[in-house]
C-alpha cells in the first residue's frame, strides 16, 4: 500500500482521456513547417553551389520524412506512447500514398513535356522511311498498332465471350472448373512468353525468321482472352436470375434466352470490359518486338512482312539512337504521349459506355 | 413460337408427362451450347499449345555445347543461371519496396481517407496500371535514373562497406535498384487493389469493438484488420511477384546488363532478367540461339506458373474460410 502513495509523486498518474493533446490542426502546420525547413536547407545548398538548382522532389520527400519524425517525438512527449504510435502510423500511411503519387505525377509531366516537341502534323502524317535525323513520324506505327490490336480483338472477343457464357450459363463439372483455373493461369502468362508462343507456332509452319503483324495479333489475343473472359463472366453473373426464369416460363429456348435476354442486359458491362482489355494490351511491347518486328516503312498487310507498332516505335527510337540523339528521344516521347492518350481515350470511352448504357437500377 | 416438329408422333401416349418435354432438343440450343463448349475448350488447347510449343522449340537448347551458347558460358544451364538469379533478385527487390507501400496505400484508401474521396483515390492509383510498360521504361531511364544517381553516389561513398552498396557506383544510374524501383511502381496498382479489397472486407463489428474498448486507430488496424487480411496480403504479394517476374521492357531499357551473379545494387554490372534478355537478344539470334532464348522463356513460364498457382491456392483457401466470420 505504501508504494501506491509513492508512485504519483514520481510520475503523475495520467488519465488517457484527460491527458495532454496536441492542438487540433498541429499536424497540418507541422507538415507545412517541415516542408519550409527542408526547402530552406535545399535553398541554402543550392545557393552554396553544392547542388545545381533547387530540388522540389527532394524537398517534399525529406520534408515529409522530417514531419513524420517530428510529429512522433512531439506526440510522444505530450500525449504518450500509444497515441504517438497512432500518429506515426497515420502519417506513414498518408506518406505512402503521397510517395506513390510522385512517380505518377513525374511520369505524366515528363511524357507531356517531352512529347510536345514533336507532337505535330509531320509526326502523324509520315513514316520513318529514309529519315535519318529530324522529321519523320509514327504514322506507320499508328496504323500497325490499330490493325494488330483490332485483329487481336477480333480473335479474342468471340472466344472470350463464348467462354464466359459457357462458364456462367452452361458450365458444370470438371470442364468448367478446369477452364476457370486455366483462365487464372493464363492471366499470369508473362507477355514475352506469349510472344515466344506466337513465334514458335508460326515458325513451325512458315520457317524460322518469319515476322508478320498477324503473329503479334495472336500473341496479344493470348494475353487478351483471359481478361475478356474474366470481365464478361463477372458481368453475366450480375444478370438477375429472374430474367432468365421469366424467359423460360414463356417457353423461350435456352440459347434464345441467352442471346435475346441475358446478353442485351449485360451489353454495356461487356463492352466496357472489352474496351478496357483492349486498352490493357495496346501498350504491350515485348510480344510485338518478337513477332511483328520493326520497320521504318508503311505496311498495311497484316499477313506479310514486318509491321511497326507504337510501343515498339517508342522502344526502337530510344534503343537505336542515330547521330543526333535528341531527335530520336523527342520522337520516343511523342510516341509515348500518343500511346498514353490512346489508352486514356479508351479508358474514358469504357467509363462513358458503362455510365450511359448500363440498365438503370430501381434505386 | 417455333414448336419442335419431331414431338407430335409421340403425342398420343404421354403417360410420363415430364419425360418427353425434357428430351426435346432444339438445333439452335445444340449449336449454341456446342460453340460455347468449343470456345471454352479452345482455352485449354491454347494453354496446352503454349506449353507444348515452348517445350518442343526449346528441346535443342538443353544439349547445346559451348560454341552455340552465347557468351562465355559452357552450357545452357550456366547461361541461364545468372538470368534466373537476376529475374528473382529484381522481382524480390521490387516487392521489398512495393509491399509496405501497397499496404500503406490500401490502408489509406480503406480506413484513413475521407469516405467520399476514397473511390476517386482508388482510380488515381489504378491510373498507374494503365501506363504502358514501354513508357515506364522510357521514364525510368531518362528521368528516374538521372534523378537517383546522386543518391546512389552518396550511398556508395558513405555506406560502401555494406556488401549491397559496394562496388563502383554506376555513373548513369542504370542499375538493378533503379529497375526494381520501376518494377515496384508497376506492380503497386495490382497489389494495392487486392489489399484494398481484403481490408474493406474486414468485419466491421470487430473494428467497432476494438474502438469501443479504447483502441487507437492504429491498434484497431493491427488487432482487427491485419490478422483478418493476412492471407489476402500474401496473395497480393504473390500476384505482384508474378507481374514483376514477367515484366520485360522496363528492365530491358533501365538496366545496363552483364552476365553475372552479383547482389550489388549500385554498379553498372547488373544481372539481367530472363524476359529482358529475350527482348534484347531475340532480333539478332539465329539457329540454336533462338532455341536457347525460347528455353529461357520456358523456364520463366514455369516460374510464373508456380508463383501464380500458389497465389491462387492461397486465395481459394481464404475464400473457403471467409464464410466463418
Amino acid at each position: 500500500m505504501s508504494t501506491t502513495t509513492a508512485a504519483p509523486a514520481a510520475r503523475p498518474m495520467t488519465n488517457s482521456l484527460a491527458a495532454g493533446r496536441l492542438p487540433r490542426f498541429s499536424p497540418i502546420f507541422l507538415l507545412i513547417g517541415s516542408w519550409i525547413v527542408m526547402g530552406a536547407v535545399y535553398g541554402m545548398l543550392a545557393a552554396a553551389g553544392t547542388l545545381e538548382g533547387f530540388d522540389i522532389v527532394g524537398t517534399v520527400f525529406f520534408g515529409t520524412v522530417l514531419f513524420d519524425v517530428a510529429l512522433f517525438v512531439w506526440s510522444l512527449v505530450v500525449e504518450g506512447g500509444r497515441r504517438a504510435r497512432d500518429r506515426l502510423i497515420t502519417s506513414l500511411v498518408c506518406t505512402a500514398f503521397v510517395i506513390a503519387l510522385l512517380p505518377l505525377i513525374s511520369l505524366i509531366w515528363t511524357v507531356v513535356a517531352g512529347g510536345v516537341h514533336r507532337f505535330d502534323l509531320t509526326f502523324f502524317s509520315s513514316s520513318m522511311r529514309n529519315v535519318l535525323d529530324e522529321g519523320g513520324g509514327a504514322l506507320h506505327a499508328t496504323v500497325g498498332t490499330l490493325e494488330i490490336t483490332g485483329f487481336a480483338a477480333l480473335i479474342s472477343v468471340p472466344i472470350g465471350l463464348l467462354t464466359a457464357i459457357y462458364l456462367v450459363e452452361y458450365g458444370r463439372g470438371w470442364l468448367a472448373k478446369g477452364i476457370t483455373f486455366l483462365v487464372d493461369v493464363m492471366t499470369g502468362i508473362p507477355s514475352i512468353v506469349a510472344g515466344l508462343f506466337a513465334f514458335a507456332l508460326f515458325s513451325l509452319f512458315a520457317g524460322p525468321g518469319i515476322r508478320a503483324g498477324v503473329m503479334g495479333s495472336v500473341a496479344l489475343a493470348v494475353l487478351m482472352i483471359p481478361i475478356v473472359v474474366r470481365s464478361a463472366e463477372e458481368i453475366l453473373k450480375l444478370v438477375p436470375n429472374e430474367l432468365r426464369e421469366a424467359s423460360y416460363a414463356l417457353g423461350v429456348p435456352k440459347w434464345l434466352t441467352v442471346v435475346k435476354v441475358v446478353l442485351p442486359t449485360a451489353v454495356a458491362g461487356i463492352t466496357t470490359g472489352i474496351v478496357l482489355s483492349i486498352s490493357r494490351v495496346i501498350g504491350e511491347t515485348a510480344p510485338l518486338l518478337l513477332t511483328a518486328g520493326f520497320t521504318a516503312s508503311m505496311n498495311y498487310d497484316l499477313f506479310d512482312e514486318r509491321m511497326m507498332t507504337l510501343p515498339v516505335f517508342v522502344y526502337t527510337q530510344y534503343a537505336n539512337q542515330g547521330p543526333e540523339a535528341s531527335d530520336f528521344i523527342n520522337r520516343a516521347w511523342a510516341g509515348a504521349l500518343e500511346l498514353i492518350l490512346i489508352v486514356a481515350v479508351l479508358n474514358i470511352l469504357a467509363r462513358l459506355v458503362s455510365f450511359f448504357f448500363s440498365p438503370k437500377t430501381g434505386r | 413460337m417455333s414448336a419442335p416438329t419431331e414431338a407430335p408422333p409421340s403425342a398420343p401416349d404421354r403417360a410420363p408427362a415430364a419425360e418427353p418435354a425434357k428430351r426435346v432438343v432444339r438445333i439452335g440450343d445444340r449449336i449454341f451450347s456446342g460453340s460455347t463448349v468449343f470456345a471454352g475448350s479452345l482455352i485449354l488447347v491454347v494453354l496446352a499449345a503454349v506449353a507444348i510449343f515452348l517445350i518442343v522449340q526449346s528441346g535443342p537448347a538443353f544439349t547445346a555445347n559451348a560454341d552455340e551458347v552465347p557468351g562465355p558460358s559452357e552450357d545452357f544451364w550456366s547461361y541461364v543461371g545468372p538470368l534466373v538469379f537476376g529475374t528473382v533478385w529484381a522481382a524480390f527487390l521490387a516487392l521489398v519496396l512495393a509491399t509496405p507501400m501497397a499496404i500503406g496505400i490500401a490502408l489509406f484508401i480503406s480506413h484513413y481517407a475521407p469516405r467520399k474521396l476514397a473511390q476517386g483515390l482508388g482510380y488515381v492509383i489504378d491510373l498507374l496500371a494503365a501506363v504502358p510498360s514501354v513508357v515506364f521504361g522510357l521514364w525510368g531511364v531518362l528521368t528516374l535514373a538521372r534523378f537517383v544517381q546522386p543518391f546512389y553516389q552518396w550511398l556508395g561513398d558513405n555506406l560502401g562497406w555494406i556488401p549491397l552498396f559496394s562496388g563502383i557506383v554506376s555513373g548513369s544510374g542504370k542499375t538493378i535498384l533503379t529497375g526494381a524501383i520501376v518494377l515496384a511502381v508497376m506492380v503497386l496498382p495490382i497489389m494495392t487493389a487486392v489489399c484494398r479489397e481484403v481490408f474493406l472486407q474486414a468485419p466491421r463489428l470487430h473494428e467497432e469493438a476494438a474502438l469501443a474498448l479504447g483502441a487507437t486507430r492504429s491498434e484497431m488496424i493491427r488487432m482487427a484488420v491485419l490478422p483478418f487480411a493476412r492471407s489476402g496480403i500474401v496473395s497480393a504479394i504473390m500476384l505482384g511477384l508474378g507481374r514483376a517476374l514477367g515484366e520485360t521492357l522496363a528492365i530491358a531499357m533501365v538496366l545496363s546488363p552483364a552476365l553475372v551473379i552479383s547482389p550489388q545494387l549500385l554498379t553498372s554490372q547488373n544481372p539481367n532478367t530472363i524476359a529482358a534478355n529475350i527482348a534484347l537478344q531475340f532480333a539478332e539470334a539465329t539457329g540454336k540461339g533462338v532455341n536457347i532464348l525460347i528455353a529461357t522463356g520456358l523456364i520463366l513460364f514455369i516460374i510464373t506458373f508456380v508463383v501464380n498457382f500458389v497465389a491462387r491456392a492461397i486465395v481459394a483457401r481464404r475464400a473457403a474460410f471467409s464464410g466463418a466470420n
